[in-house]
């Protein structure tokens, strides 16, 4: 006799999925259908957007220069000159020029570069009281040699020059900055300094005995005329004195001050038509000190020149009045950011909260993938928000900014780096709440960790008392380095100025800055999926 | 049930649970040690002219100890929703503004307390550092003593402006009645304001932004000296603050009465 045999019963229905991706829909429903999560998504767009505009406006300031009329707005703004790239430089120096025809090359020996800086008074006298000098040089005081595309403000140059503190250095275009033989200069250690045309590419060159020389840098010009003027110059920047005022920025005064360049052996080779040396100020405007002159005997020449070739900075130690960056048009992030953590904690808190927990770990036991579907859709939901909510307050804002205030103006690919990079920021942000939130489960504890940890180590470097060296720590090492990825302007290290965070000037580069954040948040996700898997829910 | 009863439950409910003690605990640290820190990190050098208020320096650590006050006063209400103890409360105690204004005068109370002791603390860590930092008597900065008026007023001033903070966000959590919510506006009242006010370029708005800001004018209590370029004047802001408070429990007061449980 055999056994019949019984075929065990098998379900007709398909097997259900449990893939990532099923794990990522169930999640995606979670978060679209509770109503205060969508409006808490919206709120964060709205306010950022909102408060970027508020920024936008201004207010309407106005401003009385002399006895003209009060004006309002824009007409406040500083005036800038545009350099080749279209950011607003300063040109003033002395030029002792003449026009080189074509191709050649200009040498010459410096033996001395000495100051004078004003005598700052810093308790309020009388403004309008003689100004007075000391014998001192500045940092980035400038004499050498220079070859530009006429004298026209905010054309374009290549120039060597021996400088205050930094050395011999070959800059171009006012951004572009290259260091050459270091030290200062003087009778017993001068300097020989060559700069030669060939088409459109200047070419300097630094020596310390005149027989050696060293390549220190080249530029291209382009569209430098057959003719460009070229010669010696001297320049010195604006003397600042700041005095810092604790819990609130710094105040600060400013007086020209002046440097004198002693050049002689000048060799000349190539074209050189007009055969005699003029000496002029180049330089217009509010900040153009307009001093300057120059003596030539027996082959040696004295140039005496002040102001800068540079960059205009932002910033405490910028131009005052009606000026900002596009950062600026992004305050409102922090708004954003903080709606957007109470969402994306309360997206796993509110779980423990109603024990709903239990049913998704039962649905799902794998418990890191539940973690990881909830960060991939609280951060695409984030990253999304981010990028509506910044995209909308720069366009716009800068709109409404155009015509009230100074915009620093940046290229379209910072702009994108901004605005994406501050989708990011959020995003990750986004990310660390959620695994806050499975950390501690409980929804008050998680978002004060997560703002404690992203928006006051900002406050505390930017609004409290503490000293830039101090606030730039704190930039560099708790989430809120992420900010840098919304600097819009870079520190020129050719340029004396207070970069500090306050500024908007960040120590770390803008992508450094986000990775940080983003190692916070991959530690505190490692660490809340380990802690999900060990304890019961 | 009358007001004693209601405020010894109040207390009982504080008093026996782990949270409150340790966020109190939290306030006292915390706000001591950011003041240490910040005094530790400034110094004014032999020769340079230091436009400094040392007794503001001092306490700057309650602008990040009031974060913790603001999640004690959070949690004394919305604790009571996410669990539904809410329920027995109200049912034990129909009247409602009766027991608001029980919780208000206990979290009070507590965090006047633990003000004390942390603006004392902040005020000593001074006391002991600053004059090895260049901020000495010789230099034009007297040693922080309560005995100064001035200091009186800005330790006092920081006491009650905690005690404040509290009661402000004890109205929006009753408001709300969500912790994590809570948290997120009262943090975002307190610190916006000031960071947004940093990037208005135009003096009027921003001096305007500083006055209506809670923390911004209420701080202005701290200030000893420069009062003249205050945005607003030191109890005129704690004022301000006190306003926001009283407009965050009353509109919380009203709800509770209209809304069901």
């Amino acid at each position: 006799m055999t056994a019949p045999t019984m075929t065990p019963y098998r379900s007709d229905a398909p097997p259900g999925r449990d893939g990532f991706a099923q794990l990522v829909r169930a999640e995606w429903t979670k978060f679209r259908t509770v109503r205060g999560w969508l409006i808490g998504t919206l709120i964060a767009a709205l306010v950022t957007m909102g408060l970027g505009w508020f920024a936008g406006v201004g207010g309407s300031s106005s401003c009385s220069t002399g006895n003209g009329p009060a004006r309002s707005g824009r007409s406040c703004a500083p005036t800038f000159t545009q350099g080749p790239g279209g950011e607003p430089v300063t040109d003033n120096f002395y030029f002792v020029r003449q026009p080189l025809a074509g191709n050649g090359s200009i040498t010459v020996r410096v033996t001395s570069l000495t100051g004078q800086l004003p005598i700052m008074n810093n308790h309020l006298g009388n403004p309008n009281q003689q100004e007075q000098f000391r014998p001192g040089l500045q940092p980035w005081a400038k004499a050498g040699l220079i070859i530009k595309d006429g004298t026209a403000q905010g054309s374009a140059y290549a120039a060597i020059m021996v400088t205050g503190d930094h050395g011999v250095r070959f800059q171009s275009d006012y951004t572009q900055d290259t260091p050459g033989l270091p030290g200062a200069v003087s009778a017993a250690s001068p300097r020989w300094l060559r700069l030669t045309r060939s088409g459109d590419t200047i070419t300097g060159y630094d020596s310390a005995d005149g027989t050696h020389w060293t390549q220190v840098g080249s530029a291209r010009l382009n569209g430098l005329p057959k003719v460009a003027e070229a010669g010696l110059f001297a320049t010195s920047p604006i003397y600042q004195s700041f005095t810092e005022n604790f819990g609130g920025g710094s105040s600060g005064s400013e007086e020209p001050s002046t440097a004198t360049g002693v050049f002689d052996q000048v060799g000349l080779s190539g074209s050189w038509p007009a055969g005699a040396w003029t000496g002029s100020y180049v330089g217009s405007g509010d900040y153009s000190p307009g001093i300057g002159s120059y003596r030539q005997s027996q082959g040696r020449f004295t140039v005496t020149g002040s102001g800068d070739i540079a960059p205009v900075v932002s910033g405490p130690s910028g131009p005052g009045g009606p000026v900002i960056t596009i950062a600026n048009l992004l305050i409102g992030t922090f708004a954003g950011l903080i709606a957007l953590i109470v969402v994306a904690t309360l997206f796993i808190t509110a779980e423990y909260r109603r024990g709903l927990i239990r049913t998704t770990l039962a649905a799902s036991p794998r418990r890191g993938r539940v973690l990881a579907a909830k960060a991939v859709v609280i951060g695409s939901a984030s990253f999304v928000t981010g990028l509506v909510a910044a995209a909308g307050a720069v366009a716009v804002g800068e709109q409404i900014a155009r015509s009230r205030q100074f915009i620093f103006p940046v290229s379209w690919a910072t702009e994108l780096r901004i605005v994406v990079g501050t989708a990011a920021l959020i995003a990750v942000v986004a990310v660390l709440a959620l695994a806050a939130g499975a950390m501690v489960r409980r929804s008050a504890a998680g978002v004060t960790l997560v703002i404690a940890i992203v928006v006051l180590p900002y406050f505390l470097a930017i609004i409290a008392a503490l000293p830039d060296s101090v606030a730039d720590w704190i930039v560099r090492l708790t989430p809120a380095a992420a900010f840098a990825v919304q600097q819009a302007v870079p520190a020129y290290p050719q340029v004396e100025a207070i970069y500090s965070p306050a500024g908007g000037y960040y120590p770390l580069p803008p992508w450094a800055g986000l990775l940080v954040l983003c190692g916070w948040a991959a530690l505190a996700l490692t660490a809340a999926i380990w802690l999900l898997r060990r304890r019961d829910a | 049930m009358r007001m004693p009863a209601a405020l010894h439950a109040e207390w009982t409910k504080l008093r026996t649970v782990a949270g409150p003690a340790w966020l109190l605990a939290a306030v006292v640290t915390l706000t001591a040690a950011v003041s240490a820190l910040t005094v530790q990190a400034n110094r004014c050098p032999a020769g340079a002219v230091c436009a400094v208020d040392t007794t503001r320096l001092s306490l700057t650590g309650v602008q990040i100890g009031q974060a913790v006050v603001a999640v004690l006063a959070v949690l004394v209400i919305s604790n009571e929703y996410s669990t539904g103890m809410i329920r027995v409360t109200l049912a034990a105690m129909p009247r409602r503004a009766v027991v608001l204004a029980a919780k208000a005068a206990v979290l009070s109370s507590l965090v006047l307390a633990a003000g004390v002791l942390a603006v004392a603390g902040s005020l000593l860590a001074g006391r002991l550092i600053l004059p090895g930092h260049g901020f000495t008597p010789a230099h034009g900065f007297a040693l922080l003593s309560p005995a100064t008026p001035s200091v009186l007023r800005a330790a006092a001033g920081s006491v009650l402006y905690l005690a404040l903070i509290a009661l402000l966000s004890l109205g929006t959590a009753t408001i709300v009645r969500d912790s994590a919510v809570a948290v997120g506006i009262v943090l975002g009242l307190l610190y916006l304001f000031p960071i947004v006010a940093n990037v208005v370029g135009n003096a009027s708005w921003h001096r305007h932004l500083e006055q209506i800001g809670p923390m911004t004018a209420g701080l202005a209590i701290q200030a000893t000296t420069g009062l003249r370029s205050l945005p607003i004047s030191p109890w005129a802001g704690l004022g301000v603050l006190a306003a926001w408070a009283a407009g965050a429990l009353l509109v919380g007061g009203l709800l509770l009465r209209l809304r069901d449980a």
